[in-house]
């Protein structure tokens, strides 16, 4: 899976969850400030993510993701 | 409780059947969870009331149970909109005397219970935006009763349970209430002699043991729509009681 497939696949699970619009999510955007993710926002996108792309992704991993950019390169890295 | 989908644990006697009962009379579907399960109860309120009765065996306490039981309870009902943590048991003992056993297994069927059914409801009531929870306490976790030691600590720990998960989910339409029930007329209180039922009816200032339809009417209550701006309480319905 190419980095832009991830991002794009990301960007429609954030959509979903966060109740944003496509093209206000950027690589760049943070999910607290930019997003609005509160911490149970951000629980329930990790639990999403880990069905959308079949991978355990930690606690201590999770709360590394500041931006969407982290979760990508987090994601490239387990589906390679 | 029309079109409701309600999950009900320790459901094939005393208030946990009463709850399922009452549920199903105001017209929800109902999932009766119990260890031994409970095929004739859930298929007499089938029967009775016109609506979808399930019945799953499962021990409350055991984590892998509670995930496979609730994957395929939440899929037959198609969703789950209420949650009634109700299992419970008791090994009362006096503190000198109490073994190892007797406190694990109180605090795995009446407390680790009710953390393991919420957190398998929990991402179907928070993505839905919607759920009622509705835990059993005790009056017993308020006010203490001697040879008690582990299932005071349960039902205060359902307490504070409660008032945490309630917090947690305020900002999903999901809310957690329990309500702490006195003596009830149940088997539970029906191992007691005579002698013990006359010295607490004696302290009930209304007078006589409680009925399990009269805690089911409260727990129907919060896990309806008319409870909606209710959250992180815990109701007695203990004829005084606690008063």
């Amino acid at each position: 899976m190419t980095q832009e497939e991830i991002f794009k696949k990301v960007t429609d699970v954030i959509v979903a969850k966060l109740e944003v619009k496509a093209e206000d999510v950027k690589p760049e955007s943070e999910f607290s400030n930019d997003l609005g993710a509160d911490s149970l926002d951000r629980v329930e996108l990790v639990m999403a993510l880990e069905d959308e792309f079949e991978v355990e992704i930690l606690d201590s991993d999770a709360e590394k993701f500041l931006k969407v950019s982290d979760v990508v390169a987090f994601l490239e890295e387990k589906k390679k | 409780m029309k079109n409701k989908r309600s999950i009900v644990t320790g459901a094939s006697r005393g208030i946990g059947l009463a709850v399922a009962r009452e549920l199903a009379a105001r017209g929800s579907d109902v999932a009766l969870v119990s260890r031994g399960g409970c095929d004739v109860q859930a298929k007499a309120i089938a029967e009775e009331f016109h609506v979808r009765a399930f019945s799953f065996a499962c021990d409350v306490g055991d984590s892998c149970q509670v995930q496979e039981v609730f994957t395929a309870a939440i899929k037959a009902l198609g969703g789950v909109d209420v949650l009634v943590n109700n299992a419970g048991v008791t090994r009362d003992g006096l503190v000198l005397r109490m073994k190892d056993e007797a406190f694990d297994e109180v605090i795995a069927t009446d407390l680790r219970s009710v953390f393991l059914c919420t957190r398998a409801v929990a991402k179907s009531m928070l993505g839905a935006r919607y759920g009622r929870i509705v835990n059993i306490a005790s009056v017993n976790a308020i006010r203490a009763q001697a040879g008690q030691a582990n299932y005071a600590a349960a039902k205060a720990g359902v307490i504070g349970l409660t008032k945490s998960n309630a917090m947690e989910f305020a900002g999903r339409g999901v809310t957690v209430n329990a309500v702490a029930p006195g003596f009830i007329d149940t088997d539970m209180t029906a191992v007691l002699s005579d002698e013990v039922r006359a010295k607490y009816a004696a302290q009930i200032p209304l007078g006589r043991l409680g009925q399990p339809e009269e805690v089911a009417k409260m727990v129907v209550f919060l896990a309806s729509d008319d409870a909606k701006y209710v959250t992180g309480q815990i109701i007695g319905v203990d004829g005084g009681l606690n008063a």
